[in-house]
């Protein structure tokens, strides 16, 4: 067991997969020398060299475009996007070609090419630093799309999206990067496209992923002390979503809440609120409420407070699905 | 407009008869004249057997003729759509003959004379363009990439590609491996084809960009896609560029081998501009008289890439009518095979758009899967009953 920040657990996770497969490549603006602006791979060229950590030119349909063609070569290119908000120019490479091609290819191609970003708000930053872009991506087939909410998960999961034979967005709630926790580098706890039960209650189900993991936890943590127990599930993946453990604690509790940063409209909310009535009509006690970023462009930091779900936000909408 | 040199149907003025019949044509390499002259050139020259120049006739004009047959399955309701390359067969046979085995090819969605000259099967263009699949082809195997329809996509693909083969040590010597990626005008405006330039130029990437220049991309003409021509663009890039005859299967063959040889010597990327003519809509689906006129058609037929090739090797002796004869013959056969072979294709199983997707698919979309198949089957025996 070690303790480490998740910047240091992703670092560690690269450095494992650039050591055990040499096809493995990082790519990506200032990944090299800078070791990110994040700093997530540092000192990775200069251990493994910059024929295998690539400072790319500044384009990002470039650096999925060439990630794609590397990956026909029977390379593994894990590219950085270096902001959420910086992602939009690449995403006809990621939708019409990365998510498509294996399947036009009638399943002769592969494409594990896994493409992290650095996501969501709460840290202050300028416009296009604070998106939350996820549903766009778990809305096109072909791609697998997870998020990390701790150290532990951060070190595993991008370990196994390296591994997937298939191409994974990989988000990574960049308010949490310097969040330290133990991680046990030892046995991966869980697979890639699970969820997971990370508080066991019974009035009512927390869904969050991400970022909104910790708001989650700490909304729980507040309602025990006034004799509320409540059930928090981390998503951990957003495509596919793992339906089992959330229909098992909706059934069991008959309440459920979903919290996430991006904007409600079309978002994960709204399909797992959707799927959660067809599947588990008769168990809800309440319909299943969102806690969701408005929807609005992502607002100046000075706002974000206001726009970002918290603690007080979610403790209202456990009363009124209470009060159903 | 100035800097973009587009030929206008022949007005003779007198600069023009100063410098006899291809005045008015553009700057480029150019082996063989729309007459059928054999012109040298200081830095490129071909050097074929008799029987290999027959060859390219050969390839000229069974690619034409199964061309031809595309716009015909179209026209019979047995395409969805099929975009011709009539027009552009020197351009093709000419670069896609200047390939090694060992080389890789990113096509566009036009590259129908490319795929041939590669010896590959070319029934894919015509399953995509039925409906029947997505134009997935054993890629690795073919070293020729699927058909890619969003303009421009391919050049990074080709880039990222060609990068790989340089990080494996593939490059140097005559056996080294290149690659080319073939793209039109109209790429020439994309981002993404920007970016290509860029990487493959930032990272000396053993990449061949070979732009056919068919003047128009759908209605919109040159004019509208730049201000110096692709060619000249390729310096900025850090690459050469030239221009070539895209009409001349001769100066098309040697200007690609020459890039093509430039590549796998480890010594980078460059570009060629191919200048040529779409003389079909751009596809079946376009009318393109309502954006060109005749008497530019007619311009550009008296430089057809195949009856220039023809006369020059009557000329020569090279070939004689029983040969051209043969040649018509063995295009026909090809002709009937592919014909029924496209009628012949199967109609894909519902199954067959959830299994390709991923290496591991995803429980709830192997539901949706079974739920799929059973709906199939209930509305069969709905219908059988």
């Amino acid at each position: 067991m070690a303790t480490m920040t998740m910047i240091k657990a992703l670092n560690a996770g690269l450095r494992r997969v650039l050591e055990e497969d040499d096809k493995a490549l990082i790519m990506g603006e200032d990944v090299g020398r800078l070791g990110g602006v994040f700093r997530v791979t540092d000192s990775l060229q200069k251990d493994f060299g910059a024929e295998r950590v690539i400072d790319t030119p500044l384009a990002e349909s470039g650096i999925i475009g060439t990630a794609i063609g590397l990956a026909l070569r029977g390379y593994r290119p894990i590219c950085e996007i270096q902001f959420d908000g910086f992602v939009y120019p690449a995403f006809d490479q990621l939708v019409s070609q990365l998510a498509k091609m294996p399947n036009r290819s009638g399943g002769r191609v592969r494409l594990p090419v896994v493409v992290r970003i650095p996501y969501g708000g709460g840290i202050g930053a300028i416009e296009h630093h604070s998106e939350s872009p996820e549903a766009y991506f778990a809305h096109t087939a072909g791609l697998k799309v997870v998020t990390c909410a701790d150290p532990a998960d951060a070190y595993w999961m991008i370990r196994q999206a390296a591994a997937s034979d298939d191409p994974v967005i990989f988000f990574e709630p960049k308010r949490r990067y310097h969040a330290k926790a133990e991680v046990d580098t030892t046995e991966a706890p869980l697979g890639l496209h699970d969820a997971r039960v990370v508080r066991s209650g019974t009035a009512a189900t927390l869904i969050a992923y991400g970022p909104t993991v910790d708001v989650a936890l700490n909304a729980a943590a507040a309602a025990a002390e006034e004799g509320l127990e409540l059930e928090v599930v981390d998503l951990r993946s957003l495509s596919p979503i793992d339906w089992e453990p959330l229909e098992a604690s909706l059934r069991k509790t008959g309440r459920a809440i979903v919290v996430h940063e991006a904007p409600g409209t079309l978002g994960m909310g709204s399909e797992i609120a959707a799927r959660l009535s067809e599947r588990c009509f008769y168990s809800l006690e309440a319909p299943v409420l969102r806690v969701t970023g408005y929807d609005v462009p992502y607002p100046a930091s000075r706002l974000e407070d206001d726009y970002l779900p918290n603690l007080d936000r979610v403790l209202d909408a456990v009363d009124r699905s209470l009060e159903y | 407009m100035g800097s973009v040199d587009r030929p206008r149907p022949a007005k003779k003025t007198a600069k023009s008869r100063r410098n006899s019949a291809s005045a008015n044509e553009p700057e480029f390499v150019q082996l063989l004249t729309p007459e059928g002259q054999r012109r040298s050139h200081p830095d490129y020259d071909v050097k074929f057997t008799d029987e290999e120049y027959r060859g390219l006739y050969r390839d000229l004009v069974v690619t034409r003729e199964l061309d031809a047959q595309g716009t015909a399955l179209q026209r019979q309701g047995q395409l969805g759509l099929w975009p011709s390359l009539l027009g552009q067969e020197a351009a093709q046979i000419g670069s896609g003959r200047a390939l090694k085995p060992q080389d890789t090819v990113f096509p566009a969605y036009r590259e129908l004379g490319v795929q041939w000259c590669r010896g590959l099967d070319i029934i894919s263009a015509f399953s995509l363009f039925r409906g029947v699949d997505l134009g997935g082809r054993d890629v690795a195997a073919d070293r020729f990439n699927m058909y890619e329809i969003v303009i421009a996509s391919q050049t990074l693909h080709a880039a990222g590609y060609a990068m790989g083969v340089a990080k494996d040590g593939a490059v140097g010597g005559d056996d080294g491996e290149a690659v080319i990626v073939y793209h039109g005008d109209g790429a020439t405006a994309e981002g993404d084809f920007n970016e290509a330039l860029v990487w493959a130029g930032v990272f000396n990437a053993p990449l061949v960009f070979f732009c056919q220049n068919n003047q128009y991309a759908i209605s919109e003409p040159n004019t509208r896609q730049f201000r110096v021509p692709p060619y000249k663009r390729a310096e900025g890039f850090g690459l050469p560029g030239v221009r070539v005859d895209g009409n001349d299967v001769l100066a098309s063959y040697a200007v690609t081998k020459a890039a093509l040889d430039r590549a796998r010597a480890g010594e980078g990327p460059s570009l060629i501009e191919a200048f040529t003519y779409r003389m079909q809509p751009h596809t079946t689906s376009d009318d393109a008289t309502r954006y060109r006129d005749e008497a530019e058609l007619d311009y550009w037929k008296a430089k057809d890439p195949i009856l220039r090739y023809r006369s020059w090797l009557e000329a020569e002796s090279l070939a004689d009518a029983d040969y051209f004869a043969a040649v018509d013959a063995d295009a026909a056969a090809e002709v009937r095979e592919l014909r029924q072979r496209v009628m012949d294709l199967p109609d894909p199983d519902v199954t067959e758009m959830f299994d390709a997707l991923y290496a591991q698919a995803p429980a709830p979309l192997l539901e949706e899967r079974a739920e799929a198949v059973a709906f199939r089957a209930s509305l069969d025996e709905g219908s059988e009953s």
